[in-house]
């Protein structure tokens, strides 16, 4: 893989860092009027999720890293791999629970998810932004209540538990915004 | 048509009002001192020689010239030439500085005093700010102070790059490039930019003076400790705001300097460049023993008007040049 310098650094580019692959945040010149230049970057690591800071002096490289994203149709679970597949290449991607984390919760068949790839091994998976899941529990709500105040604790048919408004009932399915995980509406079926 | 190209100024047209009323503001506070206006060429034969800046260059009559970073070489050229008290208020190109607190063009005011020490220089800076922008008294601290009061680290001593390699490697963020440096003054930078600018309190105009030697620049050393330069720099509203000198006279030294530095600079992988003949002529010739510093006009407005990224207060930033 290539080495980046200080110069290409921008935000998305990807990096090692301690071992692990890293997608640059945010990236600033810091300089002294007659100093040395430093970038100050806040990088993301793609296997923990953790954002840290770090700083380099301008010019030095850092080696990049072979991290690509791709769109897959997720297709089943088999107890220990989720599997995905190219909807154009028909190619299949099996990733781990650690890479699937808690995306597990918002996985729906044939949804397209976006896999994070570092070295062609999935590393992460990132759900649709919106996904449509059936209420498989939810305590029977007060009829004629469409206020929404305080709402209800409702559970998925993939296990995520999301607060939803009091009129909506077990067998119904919801809109879900994964990346907050809050009830969005009801879709008529 | 297209329609991704933004035409309208980087900066509120209120905030170019106070612009140009702070410049006649500058203006005003010289001219009732009398200090003369130059404006000397932006475009010179030659670079600067320093380790860490670099100049933009065009091509005139075949030959390479430099958009200058300062008009510092030239200014003192007219002190030798017996100007008196001068001060300058224009532009500046520095290459690769681009940042929420740099430009690659800048408006820099740059001025000399004939017969000041650094301190009647300092006095001079604070009455500035005091006048244009009602900031409070300037306050001092002496390099060496601060690095022990923030860092407990004292920078003239003869373990300094130990003990401040392990001072800054504590800092998660700054750890790996800490450990692996090998050089003193590239940590008193990281440690000045990181650590101890960050805890001025931005609300107080700071001096910091007496700089070590080796990060002289152009300034004499102090001859009551040779271990420091008669340097300082101003730090105000979170951002370093200028930087002075009680500047070297003597031609020999000058060129010694420009010597090291273009060692710093091939050591950098940077090219070397000429110092400037012209300059070492007027200094052999005398220059008046004199104080001279140069201030970030952007700088000021922004702390003036409390912007955080420099775009604020220009007509039109690099991305809209």
């Amino acid at each position: 893989m290539a080495n980046y310098s200080t110069n290409e650094f921008k935000a998305g580019l990807k990096i090692m860092q301690d071992g692990e692959p890293c997608a640059i945040v945010e990236n600033e010149m810091v300089k002294p009027g007659k100093g040395q230049a430093f970038n100050r970057v806040k990088i993301r690591k793609l296997i923990s999720g953790k954002v840290v800071e770090k700083t380099f002096k301008s010019g030095d490289s850092v080696e990049g890293a072979d991290v690509i994203d791709v769109d897959l149709a997720y297709l089943y679970n088999d107890g220990e791999f989720w599997h995905f597949m190219n909807n154009d290449t028909f190619e299949q991607i099996a990733a781990d629970e650690k890479a699937v984390g808690d995306a597990t919760k918002w996985l729906v068949e044939q949804d397209v998810c976006t896999l994070t790839l570092w070295n062609g091994n999935p590393i992460a998976v990132t759900p649709p932004n919106f996904v449509e899941l059936e209420i498989t529990e939810t305590d029977p709500g007060l009829k004629g209540d469409t206020a929404g105040t305080g709402g209800k604790p409702a559970t998925l048919i993939t296990g995520a538990v999301v607060r939803v408004p009091l009129f909506v009932q077990i067998g119904e399915v919801i809109k879900v915004d994964t990346r907050t995980g809050e009830y969005v509406s009801r879709v008529q079926k | 048509m297209q329609h991704f190209l933004n035409w309208q100024p980087s900066a509120r047209l209120d905030t170019l009002k106070t612009r140009a009323a702070l410049l006649a503001e500058i203006r005003a506070f010289f001219a009732a001192r009398n200090v003369l206006e130059v404006d000397t060429p932006l475009l010179g034969q030659c670079g600067v020689t320093d380790p860490h800046l670099d100049n933009l260059t065009t091509e005139l009559f075949g030959t390479t010239y430099y958009l200058q970073t300062s008009p510092e070489y030239a200014m003192k050229r007219l002190l030798a030439a017996g100007s008196g008290c001068i001060y300058q208020l224009g532009k500046v190109f520095r290459a690769d500085e681009q940042s929420a607190r740099h430009n690659p063009e800048f408006t820099m005011l740059e001025w000399y005093r004939v017969g000041f020490a650094m301190q009647d220089l300092i006095a001079e800076v604070g009455a500035l700010l005091q006048k244009t922008v009602q900031a409070p008294p300037l306050q001092q601290v002496t390099y060496q102070q601060l690095f022990g009061k923030l860092l407990g680290v004292d920078p003239l001593a003869s373990d300094a790059f130990e003990s401040l390699q392990s001072a800054l490697a504590e800092h998660s963020e700054l750890r790996d490039w800490a450990l692996a440096e090998s050089e003193l003054d590239i940590l008193l930078d990281g440690a000045m930019a990181f650590v101890i600018e960050p805890q001025l309190d931005p609300k107080t105009p700071w001096a910091i003076t007496h700089y070590p030697a080796s990060q002289a620049a152009l300034a004499q050393l102090d001859s009551n400790d040779e271990r420091v330069a008669l340097r300082f720099e101003v730090f105000y509203g979170g951002l370093e705001l200028a930087n002075g000198y009680q500047e070297l006279t003597d031609a020999q030294q000058q060129a010694q300097r420009f010597h090291a530095d273009n060692e710093r600079r091939s050591a950098l992988g940077k090219p070397p460049r000429t110092g400037d003949q012209r300059l070492l002529e007027a200094l052999e010739y005398g220059m008046p023993n004199c104080s001279g510093i140069a201030l970030g006009f952007d700088r000021l407005l922004m702390i003036a008007l409390q912007k955080q990224h420099i775009s604020e207060v220009l007509p039109f930033a690099i991305d809209r040049a």
